[in-house]
């Protein structure tokens, strides 16, 4: 459904384009019938790589950091719990723009003067923004799938002798991850559209290429209408992919 | 030296939750090997007593002595005890993503250790005795109430307690389902198994019951035998329960 949608809108775009007056749009400048053309959409789509490795890693990054955040954040003691809620708090208020220049530009100074000499690249300075941002979102899906489990269950855990990691291992986390893998799914989504941002530090993504086709050849409205496309293919893959993995997990059964 | 022949152990144990006091000054001595029944109004602290013993329930003051080990007071300790002390709960608690042999093998092999296969054979034999062996790869929604709940106490005997604890293993049962799950716990009691159930069923306490606990207000109103406790209850409060309990 989705996907017939898709081709009817970019079937109407492209017709608007060939039967408008040239004034109004310009798709020359990604026609692949010429060499320009052609070198341009190339340019385009080769940043679907960048932004590929970059959403995987964050998003691989943020699921580990959110579930380390997400467990001391309900334990009984609420000292064991304040850290964790002090992260959430803090990392949830920040704009993603401000930390991804923070990361990239104050990190390598904090790091010089503690005698590290890591550099920062745009790809890691990026993945760890996006990652960190995105792991306060992370933590609290977590908390809530997982405090969506029956008490009953931990309780009947700890009768059989189960200690708390065991409980969690083969008890908690399997039945709360159907629960939480739509949310999650939907993050993951979120996080491929502010990889975008990762232009600004000079990152080589998607919207990083049209930025730069866009200055040379004076087309904004045809380039960013190709890169809208691209992020769209990407996320409509994505949610097909998700709907398949909650069908194989059964989660979009009740359990 | 801890007393061989006492099983359980309340020594003025007192447990408040916030401002309401559920449970008032329990002095309580279960021997080994007796079973006891506990009923009373709802609200009467008679879950949470049963609660205390495995330590799902902490208490605030006094000691309880389990096989000669203090239960400890503080929240975060405590799975000592409890792992030599089974419980079926009132909503069975399986563990919905696991089938049944996979329910009752998990404890046994990540808490003692079993091979799968000991553990695999000890699933089955006690699945036999609560007379549901063919259902052993099944999932818990595929099965009745009363089969969930005999897969439970299935599940609880693989640890080989030596306590059984049952919170009110029939009440939420539909009618048909209760005598199955009874069948089994009767069966179990003859055993010789020590034995604390929190039961309305007076018909399975006349049976099966060494000693009767009438519990109200958070106290131990009444206790005795069976034939004491049902044809010459003592207190006005325990006469009135048992009216309205037995009237049907």
């Amino acid at each position: 459904m989705k996907t017939k949608t898709f081709i009817a809108i970019t079937l109407l775009l492209i017709a608007s384009g060939c039967s408008s007056p040239p004034g109004t749009w310009g798709w020359y400048v990604i026609d692949p019938s010429t060499q320009n053309g052609w070198n341009n959409i190339k340019f385009l789509l080769s940043g679907f790589s960048a932004t590929i490795r970059l959403s995987v890693l964050a998003a691989f990054l943020s699921i580990l950091i959110g579930l380390v955040v997400a467990l001391p954040g309900m334990s009984l003691n609420r000292w064991v719990r304040l850290p964790s809620r002090i992260y959430i708090e803090f990392v949830r208020a920040i704009p993603l723009l401000p930390m991804l220049f923070w990361v990239f530009y104050g990190l390598p100074v904090i790091l010089k003067s503690l005698g590290l000499n890591i550099p920062i690249d745009p790809f890691w300075g990026a993945a760890i923004t996006l990652a960190i941002s995105d792991s306060a979102f992370t933590a609290e899906i977590y908390r809530g799938g997982i405090q969506s489990i029956e008490k009953g269950q931990t309780e009947a855990a700890k009768t059989v002798g189960l200690n708390y990691l065991q409980t969690m291992r083969y008890v908690i986390l399997p039945q709360a991850l159907r629960r939480i893998l739509p949310p999650l799914a939907n993050q993951f989504i979120y996080i491929v559209k502010m990889s975008a941002f990762a232009s600004v530090i000079g990152m080589q993504e998607l919207t990083r290429r049209a930025n730069e086709v866009v200055v040379s050849e004076y087309r904004p409205l045809e380039i960013y209408s190709l890169l809208i496309l691209e992020y769209l293919v990407l996320v409509l893959i994505i949610s097909s992919g998700v709907r398949w993995l909650e069908r194989k997990m059964g989660s979009d059964q009740r359990s | 030296m801890a007393d061989t022949t006492l099983a359980v152990e309340f020594k003025n144990v007192d447990k408040w939750f916030d401002d309401f006091h559920v449970l008032k000054n329990i002095d309580l001595k279960v021997l080994t090997g007796e079973k006891i029944v506990i009923c009373g109004p709802s609200g009467s602290g008679k879950s949470t007593l049963v609660r205390c013993i495995n330590s799902l329930e902490q208490h605030n003051s006094g000691t309880i002595v389990v096989h000669g080990k203090e239960v400890n007071k503080n929240l975060s300790r405590g799975t000592e005890v409890s792992s030599e002390v089974g419980m079926v709960f009132q909503q069975f608690n399986l563990f919905p993503h696991l089938t049944v042999n996979e329910n009752l093998i998990l404890g046994p092999m990540k808490a003692r250790g079993l091979t799968k296969k000991e553990a695999d054979d000890r699933a089955m034999r006690l699945l036999e005795r609560v007379k549901i062996p063919e259902q052993v790869n099944k999932y818990p929604s595929q099965l009745s109430g009363g089969q969930q709940q005999r897969v439970a106490i299935a599940r609880s005997l693989c640890m080989e307690p030596k306590i059984m604890l049952f919170d009110e293993p029939t009440s939420a049962l539909d009618p048909e389902m209760i005598a199955e799950v009874l069948d089994v716990i009767i069966d179990l009691a003859q055993e010789g198994i020590t034995m604390v159930v929190v039961t309305h069923e007076m018909g399975f306490a006349k049976k099966a019951a060494d000693r009767m606990i009438f519990m109200d207000e958070g106290r131990i109103v009444e206790t005795g035998t069976p034939d004491d406790f049902f044809n010459n209850p003592q207190t006005e409060r325990c006469k009135l329960f048992l009216e309205q309990i037995l009237q049907h």
